[in-house]
């Protein structure tokens, strides 16, 4: 079923009766040429890209609880493109264009919005930083716009500009940037895939990795053995888990990283905010709450959930930024499980046995590389060789320290990121 | 989570700095080759379930303290000073 404009309307005036479902719940089959382990945002994208893109058809993506139940539906839902290090920027780059498509391509509403991002500094070296970043952004050619506090005051007059500690010296828009609605990016790409044949296996846990002569065969899992010639593991914060059964020992610790909601308020903060004092990041869903998030809570954990120490700190840095936000009431919080890497950079690469592929360590920053990580990742799966973008993230940079890419600047090192 | 020191009892997470799995303790050898350099640094056992971790009690008595804890349900479980759990550690390389 394609949606349009017309069918709304028709729908509308017929009840909405005539709504099917988005994809089929098919038994799985006992052999694939692919099967994806993972049915979250990367590895439903992948699903659709493979197909797409590749005209793959005898794939199944395995899922252990339903669709999009994981981090793709426990964000902050921040799109953005404003990556310095090469190997990152030229790959959030092309992802960023892959969402300004993404609607039309999926023909499903992701709700994708180029609000813009600011980015706040507070202080001369962080002006410096920022127009360094800023330079780096428009070389790989998108947009960066640095902004005085004058127009900052005039766009967000409800920052405490004056603050004695944080003062406000300016930001930097990046007028692409903004949020998406991030279930719906999960729902697009599965129902995008399902249509163009791949089987997605809800409540199906892979429990073992077959492998012989250093060569996948297939996997193990509650509902019975599949056959493979290919497997990909896409499982974010459980990569370690699953790589494990594969024998693969990977350079990731799983950390916690909250993220919090407010009741619904009327229209307010129409931009991604991001204060540069303290790790805060700040949007407004569609439905009014005010959708924020700061820090990993710095320790390993499975939880998904965090302790105070972290939620204390994210609501100092939002009183600080926005004192206005003390009248609002926190609905709720909530962990994902973040699969952290030592330089903080994601991993999409081949691993030493035949046929098993690996895209994992997306970090705190997975939701903005959904598209652009399906997309490498397919052309990995399919050709065996590295998509451009995304040649950067390799398993190996960790060994041999070339092209690391540490955004931060503090070091290839676990604590730090 | 409240964490457990030796020396101090159970105290509040913030005046402990997390450095590392307890792994960190089992140090390679200086001239080990570069893979077993880089599966020391890098690569992590990461268990859901009962996890070791290396944590300092920054805030606290300035001990190095080996924490037992369980990452999905955070129960702390047992602590024990890092040097000695490091003495304990020998012939585990």
């Amino acid at each position: 079923m394609r949606f349009s404009g017309f069918g709304i309307l028709k729908q509308g005036l017929t009840g909405n009766k005539g709504w099917t479902a988005h994809w089929r719940n098919p038994k799985c089959k006992e052999a694939y040429d692919i099967v994806i382990i993972g049915g979250g945002g990367h590895g439903l994208a992948t699903a659709y890209y493979l197909a797409k893109n590749h005209g793959l058809k005898n794939i199944a993506v395995l899922e252990k609880g339903h669709l999009g139940g994981g981090n793709i539906g426990r964000n902050t839902t921040i799109v953005r493109a404003n990556y310095m290090m090469p190997g990152n920027s030229e790959f959030y780059s092309h992802s960023l264009k892959l969402w300004e498509g993404m609607e039309q391509d999926l023909n499903f509403n992701t709700m994708h919005s180029q609000r813009g991002q600011v980015a706040l500094f507070h202080s001369d070296a962080q002006r410096d930083a920022a127009v360094r970043r800023a330079n780096a952004i428009i070389n790989q050619g998108d947009d960066a716009e640095l902004l005085s506090p004058k127009q900052l005051r005039k766009m967000l007059p409800y920052l405490n500009y004056d603050s004695p500690r944080f003062p406000i010296y300016g930001g930097v828009i990046q007028r692409r940037a903004g949020t998406a609605r991030h279930d719906a990016v999960a729902w697009g790409y599965a129902r995008g895939a399902d249509s163009r044949g791949v089987d997605l296996i809800q409540n199906c846990e892979v429990t073992g990795i077959d492998i012989q002569n250093g060569q996948v065969k297939g996997v193990q899992t509650n509902q019975g053995a599949i056959l493979a010639k290919k497997v990909a593991i896409v499982v974010a914060g459980r990569s370690s888990l699953v790589a494990g059964m594969a024998g693969i020992r990977l350079p990731i610790e799983s950390h916690v990283l909250q993220a919090f909601v407010t009741e619904g308020l009327k229209a307010c903060v129409d931009k991604v905010i991001s204060f540069g004092m303290g790790h805060f990041y700040i949007s407004q869903s569609d439905k009014g709450g005010l959708v924020f998030g700061g820090n990993l809570d710095y320790y390993s954990s499975y939880a998904s959930r965090g302790n105070l120490p972290m939620k204390e700190h994210v609501m100092e840095a939002a009183m600080a930024l926005m004192p206005m936000i003390g009248k609002a009431k926190v609905l709720r919080s909530w962990g994902g499980i973040m699969d952290m890497t030592p330089d903080g950079s994601p991993i999409i690469d081949k691993t030493d046995i035949y046929g098993l592929y690996l895209n994992c360590g997306w970090c705190y920053g997975g939701f903005k590389a959904v598209p652009g990580s399906g997309y490498s990742f397919a052309h990995l799966i399919a050709t065996d060789n590295h998509h451009e973008p995304a040649a950067g993230f390799r398993l190996d940079r960790f060994r041999t320290g070339y092209g690391l890419m540490d955004e931060e600047g503090t070091g290839a090192q676990h604590n730090l990121h | 989570m409240r964490l457990l020191c030796p020396n101090c009892g159970e105290r509040d997470l913030r005046e402990f700095y997390y450095q590392s799995t307890a792994e960190a303790l089992i140090r390679p050898d200086l001239d080990a080759e570069d893979a077993v350099w880089d599966d020391y640094l890098h690569n992590r056992d990461n268990p859901a379930g009962k996890t070791e971790d290396l944590w300092y009690h920054e805030a606290g008595c300035n001990a190095w303290i080996v924490i037992s804890r369980n990452t999905v349900s955070h129960d702390v479980l047992d602590a024990q000073l890092a040097a000695r759990k490091r003495l304990s550690n020998e012939g585990k390389k």
